[in-house]
């Protein structure tokens, strides 16, 4: 077995598996909903657009929510494999730095002070949140880079418990000062939704979260080599400072592009990396891949459940990943001995 | 031959030299033995060998070409350096552990070919881990697992092996089996190595050549036969040792004897 010429064809079933997967999902899961829809009405083309009902259902009160599932899945799994590898610790994951704290004190400052401004069609909240967790990446980053002998992962990591606990306390006080409708919105947003709305968030949020796939596309198998050591990685010949540079800034980005879309969204970007690993194995070639298509499925499906389990009522889409992730997660744990 | 001329090393300007004007040359073929107690800078010394640190003064020559301005992967193409231990935190197979040798020769988005995995299975049977191929890495006893970091280190066809610590941690069996696989590697292959180890024995059975640090200087260092003797163990440790060539052993060996006073 394990012949290596054999990669290639794993890769291909990795991508055409999940990958089906993830698009059986984005196809189905808006058929789902208290009002039932046909796939075959919603793409009858004998129907002009805004005589068919089905249509305007999936497209404009169903589609966009499953898109954004889809790009947060994909953001926040992508981010939980590189940040457990870069951190050799397989419990990392994207809020482990501090990124999502940022991430959630942008949002609160932005909603308690009533932020009103927006860049390219983006409003506040999505900005400053985008903005936090760049910030909190840029304190961790600057961190690592003022121990000169690069970022050792155990400080790295040290680093970002003690961020999150502060800026979490930071986003307590902010909270504090808060009105009334200011605090429900501020628990809302805390919870995580997937309720965008229109596709312009969406689109929004895929700026970053390209840049952030250029810089994942860059590393698989650097990541294969610094998950057994830094040292080791260098002496195989990574340039390990330039590798972990990129590794933390795109695995950032794809962390606050999500958050900005969703809001916290606990679990997704631990568990996804695990499930896929048991499938697929610890190679990065096909865990980056495999992940980035699962994670979307994933979130689908989680937020399927949200919609439907108790309608008309919804559930927060967070609560949703915490209760099923957090049973998956105490399993994978316990496994392994 | 690569030759480190007057290095000093600090790790930073405030800090006191870890390593003081050391000179030492390392000719193809040999089999180098790094010793020199706790904090003498062997460890330094063997990674500015290996282009991981930069040193603060002095310079690294490799054939006569200076090591700085290399990039890492040029330099992992000569020079492959085994670290004291190695975790794998993620399930990975023996065979993927040796091919993470071949990364230096790969473009950013190839994968191996069948050349690559040629070579990671010869490394592999070369270290006599050829039956642990589709083990995972992380049930392997420290031996096997040192020996399987070995293989990768060959298999990424670099001339030079520089070992820190091979036989730290592990038990006199395995010991022997190290050395065993590294004298069979330099015989066979000419594969050139600089061992950094505290195991004044595990050198003596191995190395044709010792370097002998202390304070990061170089206290002695030539052919093992003259280096290791009472007189430069005492210097170097503080420690009184019976050294006398074991003829059932094949070489000489380093009784302590206890601390002068």
């Amino acid at each position: 077995m394990a012949g290596r010429p054999d990669l290639r064809r794993r890769l291909v079933a990795t991508v055409a598996g999940f990958g089906s997967l993830a698009l059986a999902a984005c196809l189905l899961a808006p058929l789902v909903g208290s009002t039932p829809i046909r796939l075959t009405a919603v793409f009858d083309r004998s129907i002009p657009f805004a005589d068919n009902v089905d249509a305007q259902i999936f497209f404009v009160a169903r589609l966009p929510r499953v898109l954004a599932a889809t790009i947060v899945g994909s953001g926040l799994a992508l981010a939980g494999v590189v940040f457990q590898a870069l951190l050799r610790n397989p419990l990392a994951s994207p809020d482990t730095l501090g990124v999502s704290a940022g991430a959630a004190l942008g949002a609160v400052l932005a909603i308690t002070f009533n932020a009103d401004f927006s860049l390219l069609g983006v409003s506040a909240i999505p900005l400053a949140t985008l903005a936090g967790s760049l910030g909190a990446l840029a304190i961790v980053y600057g961190l690592s880079a003022a121990r000169r002998r690069g970022a050792s992962s155990m400080v790295l990591l040290l680093a970002g418990v003690t961020l999150t606990t502060l800026l979490g306390a930071l986003t307590t006080f902010v909270r504090y000062l808060a009105d009334f409708t200011q605090t429900l919105q501020t628990v809302r947003w805390l919870m995580g939704s997937l309720d965008v709305g229109s596709y312009g968030p969406i689109a929004a949020a895929l700026v970053p979260l390209t840049l952030a796939c250029a810089g994942f596309a860059t590393l698989p198998r650097v990541l294969d080599l610094l998950s057994i050591g830094a040292e080791s990685a260098a002496a195989r010949g990574v340039n390990v400072p330039r590798a972990e540079k990129i590794a933390l800034a795109s695995a950032s980005l794809a962390t606050g592009a999500a958050v900005s879309l969703a809001g916290p969204l606990s679990f997704v970007g631990i568990i996804v990396p695990h499930l896929v690993r048991l499938l697929v194995g610890a190679d990065h070639r096909l865990v980056l891949p495999a992940a980035a298509l699962f994670g979307s499925a994933f979130l689908i499906g989680c937020d399927l459940v949200a919609r439907t389990a108790f309608a008309p009522a919804e559930l927060p889409v967070g609560v949703v990943t915490a209760i099923v992730g957090g049973p998956v997660f105490l399993w994978l744990l316990f496994r392994r001995q | 031959m690569l030759r480190a001329d007057n290095v000093s090393f600090a790790y930073n300007a405030r800090a006191p030299l870890v390593l003081d004007q050391v000179s030492i040359g390392v000719q193809r073929g040999d089999l180098v033995g790094l010793l020199g107690p706790n904090g003498s800078g062997k460890t330094t010394l063997l990674k500015i060998l290996g282009g991981m640190l930069h040193p603060s003064a002095g310079g690294v020559q490799l054939d006569g070409r200076r090591l700085a301005g290399w990039s890492r992967r040029e330099l992992a193409r000569q020079i492959s350096v085994v670290p004291q231990e190695t975790h794998a935190t993620l399930d990975f197979t023996v065979l993927d552990i040796v091919l993470m040798g071949r990364y230096a020769h790969l473009g950013p988005f190839a994968l191996e070919g069948t050349a690559d995995l040629e070579i990671a299975r010869e490394t592999l049977a070369a270290t006599g881990t050829a039956d642990l191929e589709t083990r995972p890495f992380a049930t392997l006893s420290g031996g096997e697992k040192q020996r399987v970091v070995i293989a990768s280190a060959l298999a990424q066809a670099s001339d030079f092996l520089l070992l820190d610590e091979p036989t730290a941690s592990l038990d006199l069996g395995y010991q022997l089996e190290i050395a065993s696989v590294l004298r069979h590697l330099s015989r066979e292959r000419g594969t050139t190595m600089v061992v950094c180890t505290h195991d004044l024995n595990f050198a003596a059975a191995l190395c044709g050549r010792i370097v002998l640090l202390k304070k990061g200087r170089v206290l002695a260092q030539g052919p093992t036969a003259e280096t290791l003797t009472a007189a430069t163990i005492r210097d170097a440790y503080g420690v009184d040792a019976d050294v006398q060539f074991h003829s059932r052993a094949g070489h000489l060996t380093v009784v302590p004897v206890g601390r002068p006073s």
